[in-house]
């Protein structure tokens, strides 16, 4: 195992599984995420990918088995509260508030580290005019960062694809959390865009010195950037190890290609 | 910007007298369809909750308040005749005015707090049962008047108090939705499940919108009682509701300029339709027609457009 006993994870799974009714999706899945690292978790469609993201999220809840972050459990959590916790993700499917600006965007996510209430804005005394400013220089830092200052006050619903995907990590990232979970980034990009988002994968880790787990299909996207990969199929781990261990590892060979080609 | 609308608003208060009572009639109506469908589409519009219930919480704040100043208002005021004592009588109506906003928020509490999990459809219909609800029970509490309801309360509403309440609500909406909290009811309205995960607890964010809008129709509700000087469980019922919501969808969801727009059109155009007699609410109708399928996205969105450019 990766994790040595010592140091304690950033995340952690214990034999977490999950079953609706008699399909068991995810089953006695073990891993630990440490701090600032990047790890990915692939495996070929229906393996339960998204299922291990929805668990560690708050979306659903484990049938059985521990999730701890930082060393106390979330299970139960509801996801704005596990979000709290500082973990932050982005979706499958761009899920950005299609209707406000970009600036907007990035400034709702905000919402944790606010002190105001209705009733600062409503009074709009001092101390809420100054968190207003503050708030606002925070969030141009960041659009600054991923070069989105000139859609500033575009809905977000206008921005190309890739720019998007660049906002909801943008978003994630300003409710400045310890482990971010990407959930597929590389869907439906080209090439070019491709190697664009794994700099800004590897960017991100190293600017934030956060962790990040990345649910991905594409290989190229995950063997390259990723230091620790998880390989699940039928919901189990079959696989743990660097991209090079994982890629030699027949099991792996066997999920992805069929026995017969692996033979 | 809100010191010239009082200021305003003071000035329409001076006059008030002075203008044709039809025209005042009208323009207290306005006024108080400006508070409900301001008011509505915080939750409508901003927070984009289907609530078809906010005549429920107009009945909520008009029977409490006229309860207040007829039953109560004697008793705190002994020896002054209503009409008599200017201020301690307005005193005491801007205190039920805002103890009718209190209860019909605690109303919006409590039908909110376990309805507003639910989502679309169904926080519609839970709604739409409590505006029935509050009807029915109205008609059966004879300390109220049942259904022939309350009658004979003062008149203290004027031009003054609606349109200085009227922009009370336009200022508090349009100020929680222009903040970094604020923008969390947007945030919900636009992806709940995206809202969720950037840590914002969607349900608190539904149930204050819900609650503060309840209160301004509480509000919007005493004003009317105190203006109608009766007040029945009829009054109250599904087609108010009704008109509110398509205000709201007229001035386009969650945009305060145009749902203002929209409620002085809507409380107008029967008025002006008042010579074709009979046809006027088919007019009426055919017209709401015409509009929502020419303009599905609202009559008065030009604010969006301009700020694009």
């Amino acid at each position: 195992m990766a994790a040595s006993p010592t140091s304690q994870p950033l995340l952690r799974l214990e034999h977490c599984t999950m079953r609706f009714g008699g399909l068991t999706c995810v089953s006695e899945f073990t891993a630990h995420i440490a701090e600032m690292d990047l790890v990915g978790l692939i495996g070929p469609n229906g393996a339960g990918k998204t299922t291990v993201f929805n668990l560690i999220t708050g979306v659903y809840q484990p049938t059985g088995g521990k999730i701890e972050f930082r060393g106390k459990s979330i299970v139960g959590k509801k996801p704005y509260q596990i979000t709290a916790h500082g973990i932050a993700r982005t979706f499958q499917n761009i899920r950005l508030f299609p209707s406000l600006s970009v600036f907007d965007n990035v400034r709702v996510a905000f919402h944790l580290h606010l002190f105001q209430g209705i009733a600062h804005a409503v009074w709009r005394g001092g101390a809420f005019l100054r968190e207003e400013r503050e708030i606002a220089e925070q969030v141009m830092a960041l659009l600054e960062i991923f070069q989105l200052t000139k859609f500033r006050d575009a809905p977000a619903s206008s921005l190309p694809y890739g720019d998007q995907r660049r906002l909801e990590i943008v978003r994630a990232l300003a409710t400045r959390p310890k482990l971010l979970l990407l959930d597929e980034p590389a869907a439906g990009m080209n090439p070019t865009e491709k190697t664009e988002l794994m700099k800004l994968i590897q960017f991100v880790e190293q600017k934030f010195k956060i962790s990040v787990l990345l649910v991905e299909h594409d290989m190229q996207v995950v063997m390259g950037i990723c230091r620790r990969i998880l390989v699940l199929d039928y919901g189990i781990k079959i696989a743990e190890g660097t991209p090079q261990e994982v890629r030699a590892n027949p099991k792996v060979i066997e999920a992805y290609l069929g026995q017969e080609q692996a033979k | 910007m809100l010191l010239g609308s009082l200021l305003a608003v003071g000035v329409l208060g001076w006059f008030s007298d002075k203008i044709n009572p039809y025209h005042a009639d009208v323009l207290t109506k306005v006024g108080i369809n400006i508070i409900l469908a301001v008011s509505l589409n915080l939750v409508n519009g901003y927070t984009g909750q289907f609530s078809l219930g906010h005549a429920g919480f107009m009945a909520v704040g008009a029977y409490t308040s006229a309860a207040i100043t007829l039953f109560l208002g004697p008793k705190i005021l002994p020896h002054h005749d209503m009409a008599d004592s200017y201020w301690a009588a307005y005193a005491v109506f801007g205190g039920a005015l805002v103890a009718g906003g209190l209860v019909a928020a605690l109303a919006g509490w409590g039908v909110g707090a376990p309805s507003l999990r639910l989502k679309g459809d169904y926080l519609a219909i839970v709604t739409l049962g409590f505006g029935e609800i509050i009807r029915v029970i109205f008609c059966n509490i004879h300390f109220l008047g049942g259904a022939l309801g309350l009658n004979g309360i003062p008149a203290c509403t004027n031009l003054f108090w609606v349109f200085a309440t009227a922009v009370l609500c336009t200022y508090v909406v349009v100020a929680m939705v222009h903040s970094t909290y604020g923008r969390g009811f947007l945030a919900v309205h636009d992806d709940e499940v995206a809202a969720e995960a950037m840590g914002l607890n969607t349900t608190r964010y539904k149930i204050v919108a819900f609650v503060v809008g309840a209160f301004f129709a509480g509000l919007a509700g005493g004003l009317y009682g105190h203006y109608t000087l009766s007040i029945d469980p009829k009054g109250f019922g599904f087609m108010h509701s009704i008109d509110i919501v398509v205000m709201v969808i007229l001035g386009g969801m969650g945009n305060t300029p145009g749902v203002i727009l929209a409620a002085v059109v809507l409380t107008l155009l029967p008025e002006w339709l008042r010579p074709v007699a009979q046809y006027r609410m088919v007019i009426y109708s055919f017209l709401l027609i015409v509009l929502m399928l020419t303009r599905p996205q609202g009559l008065f969105t030009w604010r969006r457009k301009w700020k694009q450019v």
